[in-house]
């Protein structure tokens, strides 16, 4: 305990020393810094706190030092964290390499894919997309159909994925792919390669949003090499499971570690909209429902909490990203549609004038939230995935 | 927050789980409802719950009690919810404990005590008035002066047909909140047994011109922060006791989805039954960290009063909607034999009915929670 209160305090005396100004203000998504071959730092100073925090490993804090990551124990990452937190520290990089494939290649991958990949991760020169849907593979993942044939020292890989998420701007892909027509899960291989490679084109995806961060992915006789098979042939799907329970570790954390501190509080959302009668916000079922919603996200984050204690203690219930994935985007979906109950007529705007850009904004994000139930499996898959692995109920 | 259990709580839970579901399953329940038992619970195994030292959890060692946090309690409770135990362990050793281990001393008190340790005496908390709960809608009166006198009346007053006791709730001549010990058998004291939905013990209490002494005041710098506190540590106990009630509830029926055949197949492979159950399931999950997050703060001797009714808040209404939902579930999954009274789980839906009530319901806390937080 001792030892880490030293690392606290040297955590903090380096994050005060290291973290430019401009990096210790709210950000917003538009600041997320990706890295990748072609991502443009908004600012000198993002570009300078990514590298200062990769030279440390501290973009993988807990990633084995030999791969460039930070080496620390969770204890120690978790005091990071806080420290960041406290600090109001940016994320330094965000990206799938880092929250999916890094721990996936850990697990499953041999020496030199780690060797090769995971330090291009900590320090965000590489940007990783996720090939895994496909138009007729979605819910039901394991019947993909996108195939990687056999062609001596290389695959050539043939096919069709969507809801690629930024497939568009990102240098290599992770890829499940069919090397087993006759065997349905077990016929399922994990593949990487580089977008630029010959026969591969993306298409963007405009959202009812109206952004487009996801794109269809083509491919057209890509050479894949030997090498970059993950894990055993026609063992891929091992892999792919992993990685979504670590996906959705991420996508039920969003709107709980908002760190643009752009979300206002409802009760001061409902404040400006709805006025005040008596010191209370004035329309009381409004009211109840903030309340009540504010109460289920603290039952929530107590379950998260709750979570790693038992898991520390090692009493894990399992599942547990099922649920969070459940009940975190659904509770996030719901977040959305109390806001856009309490600003009413200025939650209706599109663009233009009339609206301010909180509203706006807001709108986009209440539209983009409706996908967090989707992607990463969607609610209906999660509560399935419980009824059996937790609840042993029949097929 | 440490949100596990530690060893000792662990091991008083497994004691709690041996003893209840040997000595007190839902049968017992039945037993002294269809008799309509003249205590109400089963005196010999309270007796056990004494020996084993549960009635002084609370209780300071100088008075004989185990001078423990809130949250051994609480793994207590959540056994005797699981099997509806009937016990005065929540009214007495619980609620009115915590109120005489932190009001003034006393010497009244310290008697009390000393009583309540030993499992000789018990007291029951007299307080509601109205429809739903509400704890400062009070019209029982103090009179002024030197031999001031007590009349009201006090409905849903849990174990008071058995009380030796009661801590009553009452206005003085100023308006200010004041609590007072009253003995049952006090002249002016008239208690009047009601038969609960749930077969929950309770009573309606009359005060009609009782002569109280001052001696009889619990004192407190704060008397609203005194009852406030005490009413929040009633409501997570209250919200242990759901958590087990709603826990053997959902045990239950889902034990049922896996047995129960139609249509040729085991009723719990329909997807329309799995996502209803799975999200009762994530339901119960967010129940057991609220009940656990009130607790630990206990346990870790957090005071401040704000914090505490917010962690009681959420856990209430969390565990009243959770049990509402679950025992509406239940019986509907069950089917037919859900609505029969031979069948257990029905006293699983009434249960949960009067423990939502009690101490506030999610609608009481969900406003209470609004309010909290200023807005």
């Amino acid at each position: 305990m001792e030892n880490l209160e030293h690392f606290r305090r040297d955590t903090a005396a380096w994050l005060e020393q290291n973290c430019p100004a401009s990096m210790r203000t709210p950000m917003s998504e538009a600041d997320t810094i990706w890295g990748g071959r072609r991502f443009e730092y908004p600012s000198e100073d993002a570009r300078l706190w990514k590298e200062r925090m990769a030279e440390r490993g501290w973009t993988a804090p807990t990633w084995p030092k030999a791969y460039g990551g930070g080496g620390l124990s969770s204890a120690e990452a978790a005091v990071l964290k806080q420290e960041m937190r406290r600090l109001n520290c940016r994320v330094p990089l965000f990206s799938f390499g880092l929250g999916m494939l890094g721990p996936a290649l850990l697990e499953f991958g041999n020496e030199a894919q780690k060797q090769q990949h995971l330090p291009h991760i900590v320090n965000g020169d590489i940007r990783w997309c996720q090939g895994y849907s496909e138009p007729g593979a979605g819910s039901d993942l394991a019947g993909l159909q996108t195939s990687a044939v056999d062609a001596g020292d290389h695959f050539v890989v043939n096919g069709h994925k969507v809801w690629t998420s930024y497939a568009d701007k990102s240098d290599w892909i992770f890829c499940l792919v069919r090397t087993d027509k006759n065997h349905k899960q077990g016929g399922i291989s994990f593949l990487l390669f580089d977008m630029e490679s010959a026969g591969v084109s993306t298409r963007p995806i405009q959202l009812i949003s109206g952004a487009s961060p996801f794109c269809e992915t083509f491919f057209d006789n890509v050479k894949v090499p030997k090498a970059n098979l993950v894990g055993e042939l026609n063992q891929g799907w091992t892999i792919a499971k992993r990685l979504l329970q670590h996906e959705r570790a991420m996508i039920s954390e969003i709107g709980f570690a908002d760190p643009s501190g752009q979300a206002a509080p409802l009760a001061q959302l409902a404040r400006e909209y709805l006025g005040e009668s008596h010191g209370r916000i004035a329309d009381r079922v409004l009211r109840a429902d903030i309340a009540r919603h504010e109460m289920k996200t603290q039952a929530f984050m107590a379950t998260l909490q709750r979570a790693s204690a038992e898991a520390k203690a090692g009493q894990s219930v399992g599942a547990t990203s099922s649920m969070f994935k459940y009940y975190g985007t659904e509770n996030n979906k719901a977040k959305f549609e109390l806001m856009m109950k309490i600003a009413g007529h200025h939650g209706l705007g599109w663009e233009g004038p009339g609206f301010s850009e909180r509203d706006l904004t807001s709108t986009r994000r209440w539209l983009r939230s409706k996908g967090n139930s989707i992607e990463g499996g969607t609610s209906e898959v999660q509560l399935n995935v419980i009824a059996k692995q937790v609840l042993g109920l029949p097929d | 927050m440490s949100m596990v259990l530690n060893a000792e709580q662990c091991a008083t839970q497994a004691a709690a789980k041996k003893l209840i579901q040997a000595r007190s399953p839902v049968l017992a329940l039945r037993k002294l409802r269809d008799e309509k038992a003249d205590r109400g619970f089963d005196e010999s195994l309270w007796q056990q719950m004494v020996e084993l030292g549960w009635a002084g959890i609370l209780i300071p060692e100088e008075y004989g009690g185990l001078g423990l946090s809130p949250g051994y309690l609480s793994v207590v409770l959540e056994e005797c919810g699981r099997t509806l135990a009937a016990s005065p362990l929540w009214s007495s050793s619980l609620f009115a404990t915590y109120l005489l281990v932190h009001c003034a001393d006393s010497a009244i008190r310290r008697d009390t005590l000393a009583a309540l340790a030993a499992g000789q005496c018990q007291v029951a908390v007299a307080l509601e008035e109205r429809a739903r709960h509400a704890p400062y809608d009070i019209d029982t009166v103090l009179s002024a002066g030197e031999h001031s006198t007590l009349t009201g009346r006090k409905h849903f007053v849990v174990n008071g047909h058995v009380a030796d006791k009661f801590i009553v709730s009452c206005r003085d001549a100023h308006n200010q909140l004041r609590l007072v010990l009253v003995d049952a058998a006090h002249k002016g004291v008239r208690v009047e047994r009601n038969w609960m939905v749930d077969s929950h013990n309770s009573a309606t209490v009359y005060f009609d011109n009782v002569t109280i002494t001052s001696e009889q005041f619990l004192g407190s710098a704060d008397t609203v922060q005194l009852f406030d506190s005490a009413l929040d540590v009633a409501r997570l106990g209250l919200a242990a006791e759901m958590l087990g009630s709603a826990s053997e509830a959902f045990e239950r029926t889902l034990a049922y989805l896996k047995e129960r055949e139609q249509f040729g197949v085991i009723i719990g492979s329909f997807q329309g039954l799995k996502h209803r159950a799975a999200n009762m399931f994530v339901e119960l999950e967010l129940a057991r960290s609220c009940v656990r997050a009130g607790f630990s703060y206990l346990d870790e001797g957090g005071s401040d009063a704000t914090q505490l009714a917010k962690l009681a808040s959420i856990a209430k209404m969390q565990l009243s909607q959770t049990l509402n939902l679950v025992s509406n579930e239940s019986v509907q999954m069950h089917g037919g034999i859900g609505m029969t009274d031979e069948h257990e789980i029905g006293f699983f839906l009434k249960r949960a009915r009067v423990l939502e009530q009690l101490l506030g319901d999610d609608v009481f806390h969900v406003d209470r929670y609004a309010e909290l937080n200023g807005y």
